[in-house]
């Protein structure tokens, strides 16, 4: 995270910030072993599922998967709509 | 005796196995333990020369585990360290020779009279791995400070997780802190974040380590090396010693970082 606030920043960075940063995504998907079709499958159905329940903008709807020492976590975030847009 | 089996693997080729291999071997038999070093690289045998015994093989693992010889005629005694054993790889043969359960067995028999039993791993994550992971207590799992030693490295931990080996613990060979310090190779504590297992030894690159093992000297016996003195810590920790962390002459912090990482850690 360090690296990303130096990049925010201006800082030129370094092979070595470069390597890390590449291998935190790599790892994340070989650990998963899910493709970007699949989280995009993943994301498509899980909005589909949740409309049916609550009103939501796909447009806002985030999900990544967080490395927390070797524990991956999927972590979701879908903002709802007010429910007074809705009525309007 | 009941000996510790402690599997040396990494993944990827060319990282530093079979020399970590037989540093700890020799070190661990310098502190007075009984020590057998198995190759397990079947048809790509090395563990022997880098521990200069190649020319006193006359039986192999595979001999061993097929019935062709007694167990203790495929031990060869190293001559410096009368405490010290390498049961060699067959060389004309391929890891599906043997079996994991071959290897159990025949670890199983050695328990008995070691303190402790060093697999070096062959490359790659097929039966050579299965192979050498099956009878182990510990997994050492040696990386470099460069993207594809670890990618694999981290390959090879979810691997040993999913069969419910370990514990797992780092090794990072072949640092350069001049590198680290100019921001062109990845920090010790990098690598340790991206990995997260616990580390178990950092050893720097040295050139004393070539030299060394030409002269099929392993670099733990020259007392002036780096890298010699960092598999005698390696060692030493294996035995449940508490050593401190060379300062590899870098004060860029690394080490600072480490023991925040590793609070409480050894």
């Amino acid at each position: 995270m360090a690296s990303f606030i130096e990049r925010l920043f201006g800082k030129s960075t370094s092979s070595a910030v470069q390597a890390k940063d590449r291998l935190h995504l790599v790892l994340v998907h070989d650990r998963t072993d899910l493709s970007a079709d699949d989280m995009q499958s993943l994301k498509d159905r899980l909005i589909e599922v949740i409309s049916d329940f609550v009103d939501i903008n796909p447009a806002e709807t985030e999900i990544q998967i967080q490395a927390e020492g070797r524990q991956q976590t999927l972590i979701a975030n879908i903002p709802l709509r007010s429910p007074r847009l809705r009525h309007r | 005796m009941n000996a510790r089996v402690v599997t040396i693997t990494s993944g990827k080729g060319g990282v530093g196995k079979t020399t970590t291999t037989a540093n700890l071997g020799m070190a661990l038999a310098s502190l007075d333990k009984h020590v057998v070093c198995i190759d397990t690289d079947i048809g790509l045998r090395n563990l022997d020369v880098v521990m200069g015994l190649e020319n006193r093989i006359v039986y192999d693992l595979v001999d061993a585990i097929e019935g062709r010889c007694r167990l203790t005629q495929a031990m060869i005694r190293d001559r410096r360290y009368s405490n010290l054993y390498l049961i060699p790889a067959a060389q004309t043969r391929d890891k599906s020779a043997i079996s994991p359960s071959d290897l159990v067995r025949l670890c199983n028999e050695l328990r008995k009279e070691m303190d402790y039993i060093l697999i070096d791993c062959p490359a790659g994550i097929e039966r050579g791995f299965r192979n050498a992971l099956a009878p182990s207590d510990e997994v050492l799992v040696v990386t470099n400070p460069e993207v594809s030693s670890v990618r694999d490295a981290d390959r090879i931990i979810g691997l040993v997780e999913a069969e419910e080996k370990g514990p797992v613990k780092l090794i990072i060979n072949r640092i350069n802190n001049g590198m680290v310090k100019r921001g062109d190779m990845l920090s010790p504590s990098d690598v340790i974040e991206l990995l997260a297992i616990p580390l178990i030894g950092i050893v720097p690159e040295d050139e004393s380590v070539l030299v060394s093992t030409n002269h099929g000297q392993p670099v733990v016996l020259n007392e002036k090396s780096k890298a010699g003195l960092a598999f005698n810590n390696i060692a030493k920790r294996m035995m449940g010693e508490e050593v401190p962390w060379i300062e590899l002459d870098d004060k860029s912090g690394w080490l600072a970082r480490l023991g925040k990482l590793f609070a409480g850690g050894g």
